[in-house]
């Protein structure tokens, strides 16, 4: 045993440990972002306004009053194609990538046998469900930002662009107006943060990946349901996708963030308990992949 | 008392109602190649995932490089290389970033060397030349290659090997077999679980023996070896005369006397020298002078593949 690894094996100070997680973290990163199947997610994600952009170019405005919400405005003001993908792709499809992130974090490993040589690393227990955790709220932010970005350029490029009326009544520049398409897409990235921490708490239950990104991802819809249901509504607070699609309070002048604290204060809850279960059922699991 | 690299004292793993180690009593020497021996489904794989904290042990305790397991994995498990169950890596990375990945993983691993650490230990396994590929085109050998890479990306106070040489072609086998050596030369602790009697024979100096969950025999090859009982054989053709000396000097006729025949068609008289302490020579002239024509002798020591056999038993059935 040389002297140079025995002093690499003891580390001097906290911010060795620091530095060792954020090149952890810049590794799983690196990981999930060399992988063919998150850029066709991104992919996917970014054809949903490019749909709708080259829908409502070929068969002009949709009737008032139908589809979803902002779908009226695009032909006058192509910004509203990105709000538009937004509320297309909350429900659905982004709640399915983020299930196929969030529950591949562990279970995937485990599928590939790669989880046991990333403990015998050692990456520690608790650290690796951190930078697993960390590493798909980095996806839910490029995810909703893909949408985002990807419906301003299509709506740039296909239709007119101007000032933004917003709920109020007032209008704004189109420079403020990408402000709170910022704030917006802020708010739907908190908004999936609970959803990724119920991922990642099922993805270490099982070692089929499939298992855990399907359960995740019926479990953004069960709760939908339940959200819709009248009789259930003493639940409705409770559920993780009560506040998906309630971002319209950041389109007022001036902008209202009580929802995004309810949301936000939701989502935390959600993360500190799924958060608490994946750790606990972690630490003693007994790695047999 | 010797410094000990792995020590166990009662390790026992149960899954539901079935005993997968019991009772594990493990006295690996710092220093020494240690072949872990034992038929498939013996323990071996569990014993290992106990010793590096993969797998929590339903009783007994576990030390490795003189600290608890799994209480102390963070401190033990950087100065440990392993390769446990068979080579695993992210099929959609190149052999390369797969290493840099688990290198990333160690948080002791130091990050400025980490090109130059995964470069050598790639040049160390042959795979230069396949660095970049993508992992899902490697071939097992590759694979296992890559995995030995993983586990020599830090310079390790103990190596855990379980099954090496699986999946490799015979240059890649001689090449394990002098990895191994080498870090034995370097005074790195082998720990190599195998079914291959043949390597284990060749490089190890400590051996011990799983069966159905038990370890049923450990100590030096040399221990090991003599305590398995050596053999005569007698070329002759008289071999009924002959058998009646070996049987008159005590020693245990095979398959009931009926002994059998080499390729020539010769006569072959073979014997257990058992608990009868009778001289080579002895036997020879008794059968000299009983009129016996030798016109072969030998004495066998039991090779370490007999003597597997003699604890592990015959059968070719998984025992659990």
């Amino acid at each position: 045993m040389s002297s140079e690894a025995a002093t690499a094996a003891r580390p001097a100070t906290a911010s060795v440990r620091a530095g060792g997680t954020l090149s952890l973290l810049g590794s799983e990163l690196l990981t999930l972002f060399r992988r063919r199947r998150t850029w066709a997610m991104i992919g996917a994600l970014a054809l949903i306004p490019v749909l709708i952009g080259i829908a409502l170019r070929v068969a002009g405005p949709a009737p008032s009053g139908r589809g979803p919400a902002f779908l009226g405005q695009i032909t006058e003001n192509g910004l509203f194609v990105g709000m538009t993908a937004l509320v297309v792709a909350i429900p659905l499809f982004l709640p399915l990538t983020i299930g196929v992130v969030a529950g591949d974090t562990i279970a995937g490993e485990a599928s590939h046998g790669t989880l046991r040589y990333l403990l015998i690393a050692p990456a520690g227990r608790i650290r690796l469900l951190l930078v697993k955790y960390t590493a798909a709220a980095v996806f839910c932010a490029a995810a909703t930002l893909t949408v985002v970005i990807a419906g301003t350029i299509v709506g740039w490029v296909l239709f007119p662009i101007g000032p933004v009326t917003l709920l109020s009544g007032v209008t704004v520049s189109v420079g403020e107006a990408l402000l709170r398409f910022l704030a917006i897409a802020a708010y739907v990235t908190v908004s999936l943060l609970g959803l990724s921490a119920i991922g990642l708490f099922l993805s270490t239950l099982t070692t089929v990946p499939v298992g855990a990104m399907a359960a995740t991802a019926i479990l953004a819809v069960v709760s939908q349901i339940v959200d819709a249901l009248p009789q259930l509504e003493a639940l409705h607070p409770w559920l993780f996708t009560h506040y998906w699609l309630g971002f319209g309070d950041l389109l007022r002048e001036p902008p209202v963030w009580d929802s995004f604290v309810d949301n936000a204060v939701l989502q935390a809850g959600y993360v500190v308990v799924f958060g608490a279960l994946a750790i606990g059922r972690f630490l003693t699991k007994d790695v047999l992949s | 008392m010797p410094d000990l690299a792995i020590e166990t004292h009662g390790l026992t793993k149960r899954f539901r109602s079935q005993t997968a180690v019991d009772g594990l009593d493990l006295a690996v020497p710092r220093g020494a190649v240690f072949g872990f021996l034992g038929p498939n489904g013996s323990g071996k794989t569990t014993t290992i995932r106990m010793l590096l904290g993969l797998v929590a042990a339903s009783a007994g305790d576990a030390r490795v490089l003189g600290a608890d397991m799994p209480r102390h994995v963070d401190a033990v498990l950087p100065r440990v290389g392993a390769l446990v169950e068979g080579p695993a890596f992210s099929p959609y990375l190149s052999g390369e970033a797969n290493l840099r990945r688990f290198d990333a993983a160690d948080r002791h691993a130091p990050r400025g060397t980490r090109s130059a650490r995964v470069a050598e230990a790639l040049d160390r396994v042959g795979l230069s030349h396949a660095a970049r590929k993508k992992v899902h085109a490697y071939s097992l050998g590759m694979k296992q290659r890559l995995g030995l890479a993983n586990a020599l990306l830090m310079r390790r106070e103990l190596l855990v090997l379980d099954e090496p040489t699986n999946g490799l072609d015979p240059q890649g086998t001689r090449e394990v077999r002098a990895l191994i050596r080498s870090f034995a030369d370097d005074g790195t602790t082998v720990f190599v679980s195998s079914h291959l009697l043949a390597e284990v024979e060749q490089v190890c100096s400590h051996v011990g023996v799983m069966s159905v969950g038990r370890l049923v025999a450990q100590g030096t090859l040399d221990e090991f070896r003599d305590a398995g009982e050596a053999r005569v054989l007698v070329r002759t053709p008289d071999p009924g005369p002959g058998r009646a000396v070996l049987a008159r000097l005590g020693l245990q006729l095979d398959g009931a006397g009926q002994g059998g025949a080499d390729a020539a068609g010769e006569a072959l008289v073979a014997a257990r020298l058992g608990a009868a302490a009778v001289a080579p020579e002895a036997i020879v002239s008794a059968l000299v002078d009983a009129g016996v024509r030798v016109r072969g002798f030998d004495v066998e020591r039991a090779s370490l593949e007999q003597r597997f056999v003699e604890l592990t038993g015959e059968g070719f059935d998984i025992v659990q």
